[in-house]
């Protein structure tokens, strides 16, 4: 494992606090939209509040080791208190806000948290609710008082208090000596993964994972002080814990968290940001709202903008990648930015971003290239907990949707036989928190860690490219790389396809069920006078067929460009006759497709998609929202796609 | 005459406090109509008083009475232990008594914002003119007023919707903007004619935590009109049941659901 020494003494973020306050403690470092105005602080007096928590918490006895739970929407005094933890040597443990009562309860009962900090009132009554049966949790200290005057406080103290005692005591020396005490090597901070099968998995990260790697990754990027995070995504998650905690010390930069969870594009718009994280569902909502007032906006400005986004797009990117591009597409580019681009950002908040990203899951190149084109520096990174987020990312000039860029400083990367990636780093976790089997089979002794999925390297440029879940690839009859989730990604990027499933494992071809979306088809079908009465009768109808084949052959066009993945393409499919559903068990509640359920209700369907009819008649039962059972009977028409010669579309 | 000495328990264990207003024997008539026939109850402080009953009942009267939008025939009025002359609405405002409608009231092109503000309205001393040369105490009292209307949109979560013309608004939200406005008056006594009316079952929830919290951290005294029974028992610490304009039943929820005439004027008797 790669090891470097601390930098300048900043062994923990409280070091790096305290560097930060001595070098600029009289710039921001916090701001918080309240009561309709931007309340900041400086660093010098979040120092000040971290302290007097810290304290606070010192004379209710928090000991070194700790864990202190922490669960509420992103304010800067629940980032405080992070920071507060860390500095009596204890391990802050934010939880999802969101959680239910019981996995809460998990998490409070696996770290033994001691104390638990609360937001409001909801957070509390979770935390209430959890703490019943559970011996550990000892106080909970709550932020937001309101509706909580009636509760037993016997055991709860407001933040406040905690401060005011902390103002109050004599034992500062105590409490820098154990800052002081910690190594490079100590846990920062534990993170729970919200783990799709089974309990989640405390991921435990040290100083040198979170430290080093805010350093390395800030400087990829070249984040400063001066620039400006809005801090919105859940503190529980890894990336935000690096993005507006770790990084934020490190560099110094602001970190600005919003009024309320419902205020969010405002606030956006408010700050303007210059470093900008969202997950591809933010930039696909903002693109639909642009583009759905765009359609209501009057001829001549919907003209303009239709003109300038053509312009946007041919020359956007490669402005962005420093390409050359000829002066006159360069002075018509200016003049879009004056009148479309750049009044654009500014109402998407976006005017001021430098470094923008977006991961998580795959983004649609449409939706990408478009932030591409305005101008907007949209990159992708790849990462997870295990990682203290950074696997990959991709460089300014060299970004594309199809990759999730170059492994990240101090990132060595394998591909395993099945094509695994495999990662080691600064970053790489020290242990899932009382659970070596899980660490032992994640992690080897080298520590290399599994990521669970597939990729490979392209050659040439050097990125890595994700293709699926390592567990879903399979291979076709032929021996091909199957990559179901992969050709499913390419066909939901059309937005009339609303869920596909692409079968083909150890069969000579693949074929694909499509579902259509109700909204974008109907909406189609209006605006070209097509009548229909329900969804099954819509989805039959041979225009929306002709329709959802044009989609399926431009995938078959786009898959064959890539040799490896070309025996992927689509040979067969038919539209379902009804919505995949949770309540029928064909998706989880999170709306993934159950792949293997799909698979058994419909093997009449996947029987004809092989054996070359040209339409089955079938009956399907549903289930409806009250419960009751029923029985939807369809005949359903089987098109060909046209499948494309991967030799001759490599050649050409 | 009421025993009017503190503190006041229900039998339900609440203490709340002295007595805030006194109906004492109130007769409203329209023209030959007797719509409430001589009633007397009291509202105490810092309690949440329901006025409950069938349609037709004389509730909305009796609302508009201690509002002071009708003056009654018969009967008298004590707020704060003096005689209530006969006002009118505003003189009734700057007692300290604020409302909501059952038909939302607001103004539809203006902002929350604005809306809310102008519950602010009792509050302001400065002149018209004053107020628009915009400088010293006029500006003064306009941020301290705005600083207390963002108190309130805070506390009625509707921050999102600040800036955004009343008439945009879906139907629950102008509901909470209108108990933003009530409040911004700071009231004594908060009436509410139908909070919940139209309203689904998740705005109904989030209606009763405002109510409660208003009521928990502003100490503020409520009387309400409601249908929703479920709500009402829920929410209330004492309870009026009124039919055909008489007074049937007053006391705790627990007590009014199990007084016969009020079971009957809501379930129906035969009438011999």
């Amino acid at each position: 494992m790669p090891s470097a020494a601390p930098e300048a003494g900043a062994v923990t973020v409280p070091h790096l606090l305290a560097r930060n306050v001595a070098q600029r403690g009289n710039k921001a470092a916090y701001r918080e939209k309240e009561y309709g105005i931007w309340q900041s602080w400086t660093w010098a007096q979040a120092a000040e509040e971290i302290d007097a928590l810290a304290l606070g918490l010192l004379e209710l006895g928090a000991k070194t080791g700790d864990h202190i739970a922490i669960s509420g929407r992103n304010r800067p005094a629940l980032y405080w208190a992070m920071v507060a933890a860390q500095k009596l040597g204890c391990v802050p443990v934010p939880l999802y806000q969101e959680a239910a009562a019981e996995e809460i309860a998990y998490a409070l009962e696996h770290s033994g948290a001691r104390f638990a900090i609360a937001g409001d009132q909801e957070q509390v009554d979770k935390l209430e609710e959890a703490r019943e049966g559970l011996t550990t949790l000892e106080r909970v200290i709550y932020l937001d008082g309101r509706g909580l005057r009636r509760y037993d406080h016997s055991a709860m103290t407001s933040y406040a208090d905690v401060q005011a005692m902390g103002r109050k005591s004599a034992r500062r020396d105590e409490m820098e000596a154990r800052t002081d005490a910690r190594t490079y090597d100590d846990t920062c901070v534990m993170l729970y993964t919200s783990g799709t099968t089974g309990r989640p998995k405390g991921v435990v990260l040290s100083n040198r994972n979170v430290i080093e790697t805010s350093k390395n990754s800030a400087r990829f990027d070249d984040l400063r002080a001066g620039d400006e995070v809005l801090a919105y995504l859940p503190m529980a998650w890894v990336g935000d814990f690096i993005f507006s905690v770790g990084q934020a010390m490190w560099t110094g930069f602001c970190v600005n968290c919003p009024e309320s969870a419902d205020t969010m594009l405002t606030d956006l718009r408010e700050i303007g940001p210059t470093y900008f994280f969202a997950p591809p569902r933010v930039f696909e909502n903002q693109l639909t709202t642009v583009m759905i007032r765009m359609e209501d906006a009057g001829q001549f400005k919907k003209k303009l903008f239709d003109h300038y986004m053509k312009v946007a797009r041919r020359v956007g990117p490669a402005l962005l990648d420093g390409n050359s591009v000829r002066a006159f597409d360069r002075l018509r580019y200016a003049l879009g930015n004056l009148l479309v681009y750049g009044p654009l950002k500014n109402t998407l908040g976006l005017s001021r971003v430098r470094v923008g990203y977006t991961a998580g899951e795959a983004i649609g190149p449409e939706i990408f290239d478009f932030y591409r084109a305005l101008g907007m520096n949209l990159k992708q990174l790849y990462g997870q907990t295990e990682a203290t987020v950074f696997i990959t990312q991709q460089p300014d000039g060299e970004v594309r949707s199809d990759t999730v860029g170059v492994p990240s400083p101090g990132v060595e990367l394998r591909i395993a036989e099945n094509g695994e990636v495999f990662y080691r780093s600064p970053g790489t976790f020290v242990e899932y928190y009382k659970n070596p089997e899980s660490t032992a089979s994640t992690k080897d002794s080298e520590g290399w860690v599994a990521t669970g999925d597939a990729g490979f390297i392209e050659d040439g440029s050097g990125h890595l490219r994700i293709i699926d879940r390592a567990k879903d690839v399979g291979k076709l009859a032929s021996g091909a790389m199957f990559a179901p989730k992969y050709v499913e990604n390419k066909l939901k990027f059309y937005p009339n396809i609303l869920e596909a499933v692409v079968f083909g494992a150890g069969r000579d071809h693949c074929v694909a069920f499509i579902n259509i979306d109700l909204a974008a088809v109907g909406n189609w079908a209006e605006r070209n006078n097509i009548a229909y009465s329900s969804y099954q009768e819509l989805s039959q109808h041979p225009k929306v067929l002709d329709l959802v084949e044009g989609h399926v052959n431009a995938v078959n066009e786009s898959i064959a460009q890539d040799p490896m993945l070309a025996a992927c393409q689509i040979h067969r499919f038919l539209i379902l006759h009804k919505e995949l559903d949770a309540d029928d068990g064909e998706m989880t509640r999170s709306r993934k497709v159950r792949r293997a359920v799909v698979g058994d209700k419909f093997a009449d369907l996947i029987a004809a998609l092989y054996n070359g009819a040209p339409e089955i008649y079938t009956e399907t039962e549903v289930t409806y929202e009250d419960g009751r059972k029923g029985k939807i009977k369809a005949t359903l028409a089987i098109r060909d796609a046209t499948v494309v010669d991967s030799a001759r579309a490599t050649a050409a | 005459m009421k025993d009017t000495a503190a503190p006041y328990v229900t039998t339900d264990g609440r203490q709340i406090g002295d007595v805030l207003m006194d109906m004492r024997g109130i007769t409203l008539r329209f023209g030959g109509v007797e719509a409430i026939k001589n009633i007397s109850f009291d509202i105490r402080e810092g309690e949440i008083r329901a006025i409950i009953g069938p349609n037709g009942a004389g509730k909305s009267s009796m609302l508009n009475v201690i509002s002071g939008f009708y003056n009654p025939q018969e009967g008298e009025v004590w707020f704060r232990g003096e005689k209530r002359p006969a006002m009118k609405p505003f003189q009734v405002a700057r007692l300290g008594i604020a409302r909501t409608f059952q038909n939302i009231a607001l103004f539809d092109g203006m902002s929350v914002l604005d809306n809310i503000m102008t519950g602010r309205l009792t509050h302001m001393k400065t002149g018209m003119l004053s107020q628009m040369i915009w400088k010293g105490r006029a500006e003064r009292e306009e941020v301290e007023n705005r600083a207390v209307v963002e108190r309130i949109i805070d506390f009625l979560e509707i921050q999102a919707i600040r800036k955004t013309p009343v008439g945009r608004l879906p139907y629950g939200l102008k509901k909470r903007v209108e108990l933003a406005r009530a409040l911004a008056a700071e009231p004594k006594l908060l009436l509410l004619d139908e909070p919940m009316a139209g309203m689904n079952v998740e705005e109904k929830e989030d209606m009763s935590r405002f109510i409660l919290d208003v009521n928990d951290e502003f100490g503020t005294t409520i009387a309400l009109i409601e249908h929703d029974m479920g709500v009402v028992m829920d929410l209330s610490d004492r309870v009026v049941v009124m039919d055909y304009g008489r007074k049937i039943g007053d006391g705790t929820p627990s007590e009014v659901r199990n007084n016969q005439e009020v079971i009957d004027a809501y379930l129906g008797v035969a009438h011999d």
